[in-house]
């Protein structure tokens, strides 16, 4: 059967393993493709012909060479399963690729056309990323440090940044581009990517400020570091050593501790204090189930005035505060304050949190109207604000994430 | 000084368990001072009624087991979303993990995506680009198979020193389950290869769904061999916070490849480069340069009872040590355990025999003379591998390294039962 024919053949090179492919579509193209599908037309007609094409070079080649071994071989071979076509599934659009499709290789393949300088960057990364990696790219606390540290690789403590690590630029680009900022993903424009990877490889003193990294000229850029890696070489210098009968009987003279991790003390304690679980289980256990309840009982009172499908709806709005703002129980000042209560609470009004400057002094309370407002367009609203979110753009969000927000007392 | 007052609650939980198991011993092994309550007395759950069979449709573990849980270090990521936390197993026995305190890693955050909003794409050199939805995953044959998965930073604060105080956060990184799934190789093949010519220069780049969209480069050799588009683990469905519908499993390679909420697979003519390749979990040398595409995970064992989150708790006499045991080379063949420190060792016995790039749970039936131990236990793998001690590791990385550290691991054991993480000479 037609259907079935799939035909490797394997011939081992060395160590890797060469393989030839080939496929017959026809069956896909004739038989499972839905009607309704936007058209392929032209496309169907030259793909088939190619893929016969390929089809019979393939039964050349087979008939030419014998599999020889190799995993990737070994399992080619096999009977059934790897030739079998099942006709599940339907033919991906372009534009649903081009959407999806958007990694960026070390060459620059991938890149889409743009252009940006440090000088314009320098705003861009204050207003998206200097929050959690500083407005020198220098990092925040525990948030990477994306500058700095070059030749630091063979120290005793090296400093892993963009400049003294990464070996490609493409990797900022990609990263940037794909997964930043960090609960906005995806937010930024091509232009805006490229600016704020110019102003990294500026904070790392690799580019001036005017340099225009592009699409045509990103590739160009060469990182410090990239000669700086080596493929996996533990099959030769680790596995010889390794591979060896062990010693069973006097395999050292003394032994000695060298180091405790009670020394230290860095080991997180067990939650709901360890003398107390150690000596008797049952009364913790009650305790906590009284907590709950106690806790909980408030919650429910205040849901006689809270619009709950609203607030469910603004919990999946808080996905993209969350990042920074911690509600509920334990809730801690993270990159931003912690919100229980914020419905209500004055403005910048809470302990040991560092407020910006315009925040701490601008005095009110935090009701529907100033939480609009500020939500809506946070450094329109508060001048120097230090939240580096852009604001809930969407009809209805804001009331909704206030509505969500109000489920949480202090 | 916090360390100094955080120490004490520490010593007196180790000391009050220990004096707890004295008591127990007394009661083993002496003749009871008098008829047991528990016997004699008739108890209320052996009179009353308890719960019907709708108190709890899908069952949580009992409440005294309430401890076993996973657990974060809070100082060892800037923030939750972007963190992971640690399998607590310290506390669990045979090899499968529990779907609901296994480790967790997330980049941005644990996201829910329904199955109806689920689309996997293949691209890249493949005859026909496809898109399936999860429904259409369910059509094709399946496979199951038990595998772990550990992330390439376990043991990874241990490498300047010991630092971490328990097992689940030594070595907690890690689960083992049972997949169900469909074959990558199943998948690519539906996509046509003919495409992308040779195969052997050939990669697959895989991404997730979620706002990080992890994506990691795979050499073809590996995709077209063992990697699972898995949609069930361990008999359900995949968890959320393991990748919920579907996520990748790649037997034997470094968690940070088995990516979770699946969504995209291309064949490609090179490796990305992505972050998650070259600027994290590769590893360091001494001289600076740095090892990249370190993917399997290498033999490694670690005793999981007695250790410093499950001290002995009776005195001297039978003692069962017990831990697991893993290859990303293939299946364990032999663990042996040292009570001396690695002075001398005696061969373990294997729950079941060694599945291939599964944990292996050992045992070692012992008796206990009250005295101080040096535990450790070393794998070996089908290969010969033996698992290396610190200073081997050492000796060839430097100090600098964080992944893949696959070392021997050292609980000192006292007198009164508590144990401590520590390293030896």
């Amino acid at each position: 059967m037609s259907k079935s024919l799939n035909l490797y053949a394997g011939t081992a090179i060395g160590l890797s393993v060469l393989l030839i492919g080939a496929y017959n579509f026809a069956d896909r193209n004739v038989a499972q493709v839905p009607d309704n599908l936007p058209t392929l037309g032209p496309l169907s007609a030259n793909a088939l012909a190619e893929l016969e094409a390929a089809k019979v070079a393939a039964q050349q080649t087979a008939q030419a060479e014998v599999p020889q071994g190799g995993l990737v071989a070994a399992a080619q071979a096999d009977e059934g399963m790897p030739g079998t076509k099942f006709g599940i599934g339907r033919p991906a659009l372009p534009e649903e690729i081009a959407a999806w499709d958007v990694d960026v290789q070390p060459d620059g393949t991938g890149l889409p056309v743009g252009t940006g300088n440090a000088y314009d960057g320098e705003a861009i990364f204050e207003e998206n990323c200097a929050i959690c990696h500083g407005s020198f790219a220098e990092g925040v606390d525990n948030w990477p440090k994306l500058a700095g540290g070059d030749g630091t690789l063979a120290d005793e403590d090296p400093l892993k940044t963009v400049g003294s690590y990464w070996p490609h630029v493409s990797t900022a680009w990609d990263y940037v581009n794909r997964s930043m900022p960090f609960g906005a993903a995806q937010t930024l424009t091509a232009d805006e990517v490229y600016a704020i990877v110019a102003y990294i490889l500026y904070s790392n003193d690799l580019i001036d400020d005017d340099f225009e990294l592009s699409n045509e000229t990103l590739a160009s850029v060469e990182l410090p570091n990239a000669q700086g890696f080596i493929i996996d070489d533990r099959e030769e210098t680790e596995y010889p050593i390794w591979r060896a009968e062990p010693c069973m009987e006097n395999c050292k003279d003394s032994v000695e501790v060298t180091m405790r991790a009670t020394v230290l003390d860095v080991t997180p304690e067990e939650e709901g204090g360890e003398a107390a679980a150690a000596e008797e289980a049952a009364p913790v256990e009650v305790a906590a189930a009284e907590e709950t309840a106690a806790e909980e009982a408030p919650v429910e009172t205040a849901s006689a005035t809270i619009d709950m499908d609203l607030a469910a709806a603004g919990e999946n709005v808080f996905k993209k505060c969350k990042a920074c703002h911690q509600v509920g129980d334990g809730a801690k000042n993270r990159t931003g304050p912690h919100l229980n209560g914020i419905v209500g609470r004055d403005i910048g009004g809470l302990d040991g949190f560092k407020y910006s400057k315009t925040m701490s002094s601008m005095g009110g309370v935090w009701d529907e109207a100033t939480l609009a407002a500020f939500l809506a367009d946070p450094r329109g609203s508060v001048k120097g604000t230090k939240m580096a979110f852009a604001g809930l753009k969407k009809e209805g969000d804001v009331a909704a994430v206030t509505e969500y927000l109000k489920t949480f007392e202090q | 000084m916090t360390k100094e007052t955080k120490g004490p609650s520490r010593r007196k939980f180790l000391t009050s368990a220990a004096a707890l198991g004295a008591g127990a011993v007394a009661a083993t092994t002496a003749r009871a001072a008098g008829p047991d309550p528990l016997i004699t007395e008739v108890q209320e759950w052996a009179s009353g009624l308890g719960d019907g069979v709708d108190a709890t449709p899908y069952g949580l573990p009992i409440e005294h087991e309430a401890d076993v849980v996973r657990r974060n270090v809070e100082w060892l990521t800037a923030d939750t979303i972007s963190s992971i936390n640690f399998t607590p197993i310290h506390a669990l026995d045979g090899t499968i993990t529990p779907q609901g305190c296994a480790f967790e890693r997330h980049h941005s955050g644990a996201i829910e995506l329904k199955k109806e909003d689920y689309r996997l794409m293949i691209n890249g050199l493949v005859d026909t680009p496809l898109v399936f939805t999860y429904a259409d995953l369910e059509r094709f044959p399946r496979e199951q198979h038990v595998y772990f998965c550990e992330c390439a930073a376990n043991t990874g604060m241990e490498w300047a020193g010991a630092q971490l105080n328990g097992a689940q956060f030594t070595h907690g990184m890690i689960h083992n389950m049972e997949y169900t799934g469909v074959s990558l190789r199943t998948l690519l093949n539906e996509a046509g290869l003919g495409a992308a010519g040779d195969l052997a220069d050939k990669w697959v780049y895989v991404e997730g769904a979620d706002a990080s969209s992890n994506g990691r480069s795979i050499p073809m050799e590996k995709a077209l061999d063992d990697v699972l588009v898995a949609f069930k683990a361990n008999g359900e469905a995949l968890r959320k916070e393991h990748g919920y519908p579907v996520r990748l499993v790649v037997p034997g390679w470094e968690g940070n490849m088995w990516v979770k909420w699946l969504r995209r697979i291309e064949v490609m003519d090179g490796a990305v480069e992505s972050r998650e390749e070259t600027s994290k979990y590769t590893d360091t040398l001494e001289d600076g340069t740095s090892r990249k595409w370190t993917w399997v995970m290498d033999a490694k064992s670690v005793v999981t009872s007695p250790s410093p989150q499950s001290p002995i708790k009776h005195g001297p006499g039978p003692l069962v040590i017990t831990g697991m045991a893993w290859s990303g080379h293939g299946k364990i063949t032999r663990v042996d355990v040292s009570k001396d420190g690695g002075m001398t060792w005696e061969t373990a016995r294997l729950a079941a025999p060694g599945e291939d790039k599964a944990l292996t749970r050992f045992y070692l039936d012992t008796t206990w003379d009250g005295e101080e131990m040096f535990l450790q236990s070393r794998a070996i793998d089908e290969t010969g591998y033996v698992q290396p001690t610190k200073a081997q590791l050492r000796e060839v990385r430097g100090l600098n390294s964080i992944y893949h550290n696959n070392c021997i691991q050292t609980w000192h054991v006292k007198a009164n039962g508590e144990a401590e993480n520590v390293e030896v000479s």
